[in-house]
C-alpha cells in the first residue's frame, strides 16, 4: 500500500480550489463519449482503420479518457485546499449572465437590434452595480457606437426587429437597414 | 523584385491602410485593457471581416495581434498588471523600475525592444520566404499530417506541469471538430440525433465562447475594480533611443521568438523564457534581474513580439496555426477561398509579401502612436472591470450571432463560455482546445489524402522531410519523457527526505 502511495504521490500537483469537482465531472464526461463510440462514431469495415468515419472520434475520446484519468489521479492526490463549494458558486453565479445573454439574443429579432442593444448595456451596467449618470451614460454610448460600428458601418447581418414594421413608412426601411 | 512591387500596389490601396491603422491603434488599446487582450478582440471582429477583402480582413486581425503586446506592456510596467497574458513577465523587472521613479525609461525600453524584436522577426521572414517558397512545395499530405501532430505533441508538452490537462483539452478538440456529418461517408459522429448538431461545431463560436464570453463572465462574476496608474513625464523618443545599448540582449530576444514562433504550439512563453535565461546567464549584473533589470525588460519584450510575424510562417507556408491567435486568422483564409499552404507561395507571392509588408507597417505605426499615447492610454485602463464584462458581452453578441443568425449557435458560445470561465478559474489552458479543433481537422484530411500511396508504415518515412518530422516527433516525445521520469524522481527524493529524517 505504501508503494501505491508514493507512486501517487509523484503525480501530485498545484490545487485550485474546485478543481477535483472538475476533474471528476472531466472524467465522467469522457467515459460517457467513449461508451457512445460504439454508435456515435461509425465503423464501416473499411481496408484501412484511419479511413473510418468512428477513427478520429475515437482518437479524441481516447485522448480524453486517458489524460483525464491521469489529470483526475494528479488532483485527488494532491493536498485539499478549502473553499470548494464557495468556488462552485461562483460557476454558478456566471450562469445568471447566461440567461441575460439568451434573453438579449432572444430580444434583437423582435424589438431590434439598436433597442435590444440599449436596453441590454443600460439594464447589465445597473445590475453589474453602476448607478451614477457617468457609468449609465457609457453604456448607453457603447450600444450606440457598437450599432452604428456593426450594423450601420459593416453592414454585418443582423435580423431587422419585428417591431419596425409598425414604424411610418419614410423611416421605415431606413432604420430596417442601418439599426 | 516585381512581385515585391505588386505587394505594395496591393498594400497601397485605401481599405488596406485603413484597417492596418485601426488594427494598429485598436490593438494597443486592447492590449493596454488588462482583461480584455487580442483573442477577445480577434474573436468578436473574425466574422464582420468575413465581408472585407481577404487582405483587408487579414490586416485588420494581424493588426491587433502585432500591437496588443505593446499595449499590454504599459499597465504591466506601471501597475504590475500584465495587459495581456504574454506580458506577465514584463512585470518583473517594469514595475521595480516604476517603484524606482523610472516608469518612463522602462516603457521606452519596453517599446523600443518591442519594435526590435518585431521589426527583426520580419526581416528574417522576408529574408526567408525564397527559401519558404522552395521547401513549402516538398510538403505532400504526409508531411502536413505529420506537421499537424508534431503541433499537437508540442502543444501538450509545452504545457509543463498541465500536460495531463493540455492532452485531455487537446483530446476533447478533436472531439468536437469531428462532431456532426463525415463529409466522406456521410455518417453522424456524435449528433445524439439532435438536428442542429448535423452540420457540426463552427470553430468561431466555440473560440467566441471560451475566449470572449468566459472572459466577460468572469469580470462581471469577480469583485468590481479599476487600476490607477500615474501619469509619465518627458520624452518617450529619447526613453526610446535607449534600446540600442541593449541590442545584443534585444537581437537574442527576437532570435529565441523568432525560433519559438515557427515552432507550432509553442510560442510566446517559452521565448520569452528562454530569452530571460540567456540575457540573465550573460548579465553583468543577473542579481538584479526580477528586480528591476533594464535587460530583462528588454529580453521578455523582444521575444514576445518577434512571435506574431514568426507564427506566421507555419501558418502561410503549411496551413498549419502555430497558436490560437492564427488558428482563428486561418478561417478567415477559408471564407475567402485563399488557402495557405504551399500553394500559396507558388501562386500567390504578392499576397504573403503584401502581409509581411503590412506587418512592418503596423509596427512603424503602433511605435509613432505609442510615443504620443501613453498618457492617454494610462486613462483608458482605468475601465472599471465589471463594466468592461458588460462591453465585451455586447460586442460578442455581434460576433456569434451575426455568422447565422442562430440563437442556437448563441447558447453553444454561452455553454463554451461558462466551460472557459471554469477553465480560467482552474488555471486551466484554453488553447489545446482550438488547436485540437484546427489540427484534429487538418490531421483527419491529410491522412485520409496520403493513404492512397501508403501501404505499410515504413512510406511514411520514405521522403526527406516526412523522415525528418518523423524523427523530431520520435525525439521530442522521448525526450520529455525523459524529463518527466527526472522531474518526478527528484520529487519522489523531496518527498522521502521527511521520512528518512524522521527515522
Amino acid at each position: 500500500m505504501q508503494r501505491v502511495l508514493n507512486f501517487l504521490a509523484l503525480f501530485r500537483r498545484e490545487r485550485k480550489p474546485g478543481d477535483l469537482i472538475f476533474a471528476v465531472g472531466f472524467l465522467v464526461l469522457a467515459l460517457a463519449c467513449l461508451v457512445a463510440v460504439p454508435w456515435q462514431a461509425q465503423f464501416l469495415g473499411k481496408k484501412s482503420l484511419v479511413e473510418e468515419p468512428g477513427f478520429w472520434p475515437s482518437v479524441g475520446v481516447v485522448m480524453m479518457v486517458v489524460f483525464g484519468a491521469i489529470h483526475f489521479v494528479c488532483t485527488w492526490n494532491a493536498p485539499r485546499l478549502p473553499g470548494r463549494l464557495k468556488e462552485v458558486i461562483v460557476w454558478a453565479r456566471s450562469l445568471e449572465f447566461v440567461v441575460w445573454f439568451i434573453v438579449y439574443v432572444a430580444a434583437v429579432p423582435v424589438i431590434g437590434y439598436l433597442p435590444a442593444t440599449l436596453l441590454f448595456a443600460l439594464l447589465l451596467t445597473l445590475r453589474a452595480g453602476y448607478r451614477s449618470l457617468q457609468m449609465l451614460g457609457a453604456a448607453a454610448g457603447l450600444a450606440l457606437v457598437t450599432v452604428l460600428v456593426f450594423k450601420t458601418g459593416l453592414g454585418v447581418k443582423l435580423p431587422a426587429g419585428a417591431v419596425y414594421q409598425y414604424l411610418p413608412e419614410g423611416i421605415r426601411s431606413f432604420v430596417m437597414v442601418n439599426f | 523584385m516585381e512581385t515585391i512591387f505588386q505587394a505594395v500596389l496591393l498594400m497601397f490601396n485605401w481599405p488596406v491602410l485603413v484597417a492596418l491603422l485601426i488594427g494598429s491603434i485598436g490593438g494597443v488599446v486592447i492590449g493596454a485593457i488588462p482583461g480584455v487582450g487580442p483573442a477577445v478582440a480577434i474573436a468578436i471582429l473574425l466574422p464582420a471581416t468575413f465581408s472585407m477583402e481577404p487582405l483587408v480582413g487579414l490586416t485588420l486581425l494581424l493588426g491587433i495581434y502585432g500591437s496588443s503586446m505593446y499595449g499590454g506592456s504599459l499597465p504591466a510596467i506601471l501597475i504590475n498588471t500584465p495587459g495581456t497574458a504574454v506580458n506577465a513577465l514584463t512585470t518583473y523587472d517594469g514595475y521595480p523600475m516604476t517603484r524606482r521613479g523610472e516608469a518612463l525609461r522602462a516603457l521606452g525600453l519596453a517599446y523600443g525592444a518591442s519594435f526590435f524584436g518585431a521589426v527583426l522577426s520580419i526581416l528574417i521572414l522576408i529574408l526567408l520566404s525564397p527559401v519558404l517558397a522552395k521547401v513549402a512545395p516538398m510538403f505532400g499530405s504526409r508531411e502536413i499530417f505529420l506537421a499537424a501532430l508534431l503541433g499537437i505533441i508540442l502543444v501538450i508538452i509545452a504545457h509543463k506541469g498541465q500536460m495531463a490537462a493540455a492532452g485531455m483539452l487537446a483530446g476533447l478538440g478533436i472531439l468536437l471538430q469531428s462532431v456532426g456529418m463525415e463529409p466522406v461517408n456521410y455518417t453522424m459522429r456524435y449528433t445524439f440525433g439532435l438536428d442542429w448538431l448535423t452540420s457540426g461545431l463552427d470553430l468561431i463560436v466555440v473560440v467566441l465562447g471560451l475566449f470572449a464570453l468566459s472572459q466577460a463572465f468572469q469580470l462581471i462574476v469577480e469583485p468590481d475594480s479599476a487600476p490607477d496608474a500615474q501619469p509619465v513625464s518627458g520624452s518617450m523618443f529619447r526613453a526610446m533611443c535607449e534600446i540600442w545599448k541593449y541590442r545584443r540582449t534585444a537581437a537574442t530576444g527576437g532570435g529565441f521568438g523568432v525560433l519559438m514562433g515557427i515552432i507550432p504550439g509553442v510560442g510566446e512563453f517559452t521565448a520569452q523564457f528562454l530569452s530571460y535565461t540567456a540575457a540573465r546567464k550573460r548579465s553583468k549584473t543577473p542579481e538584479m534581474f526580477g528586480r528591476g533589470s533594464p535587460e530583462g525588460l528588454v529580453a521578455s519584450e523582444s521575444a514576445n513580439n518577434a512571435v506574431p510575424a514568426a507564427a506566421m510562417i507555419p501558418l502561410l507556408a503549411l496551413g498549419i496555426p502555430g497558436e490560437a491567435l492564427t488558428a482563428m486568422m486561418l478561417s478567415v483564409f477559408y471564407v475567402h477561398n485563399v488557402v495557405p499552404g504551399p500553394g500559396l507561395f507558388q501562386n500567390r507571392l504578392d499576397f504573403v509579401y503584401a502581409l509581411y509588408l503590412s506587418l512592418l507597417l503596423l509596427n512603424v505605426i503602433v511605435i509613432l502612436w505609442m510615443v504620443v499615447s501613453s498618457n492617454l492610454l494610462i486613462r483608458i485602463i482605468r475601465i472599471p472591470t465589471r463594466f468592461l464584462g458588460m462591453a465585451i458581452l455586447v460586442l460578442s453578441f455581434v460576433g456569434v450571432y451575426s455568422l447565422r443568425n442562430s440563437a442556437m449557435d448563441c447558447m453553444i458560445a454561452a455553454g463554451f463560455g461558462v466551460f472557459g470561465l471554469i477553465l480560467k478559474r482552474l488555471n486551466l489552458p484554453t488553447v489545446p482546445i482550438i488547436l485540437g479543433m484546427v489540427l484534429g481537422g487538418i490531421m483527419e484530411v491529410k491522412l485520409r489524402a496520403s493513404m492512397g500511396r501508403i501501404d505499410s508504415l515504413l512510406d511514411f518515412v520514405n521522403r526527406p522531410i516526412a523522415a525528418l518530422l518523423v524523427l523530431a516527433i520520435i525525439v521530442i516525445v522521448v525526450q520529455s519523457i525523459r524529463t518527466s521520469i527526472g522531474d518526478l524522481r527528484v520529487r519522489h527524493e523531496e518527498s522521502n527526505k521527511p521520512q528518512q529524517n524522521k527515522a
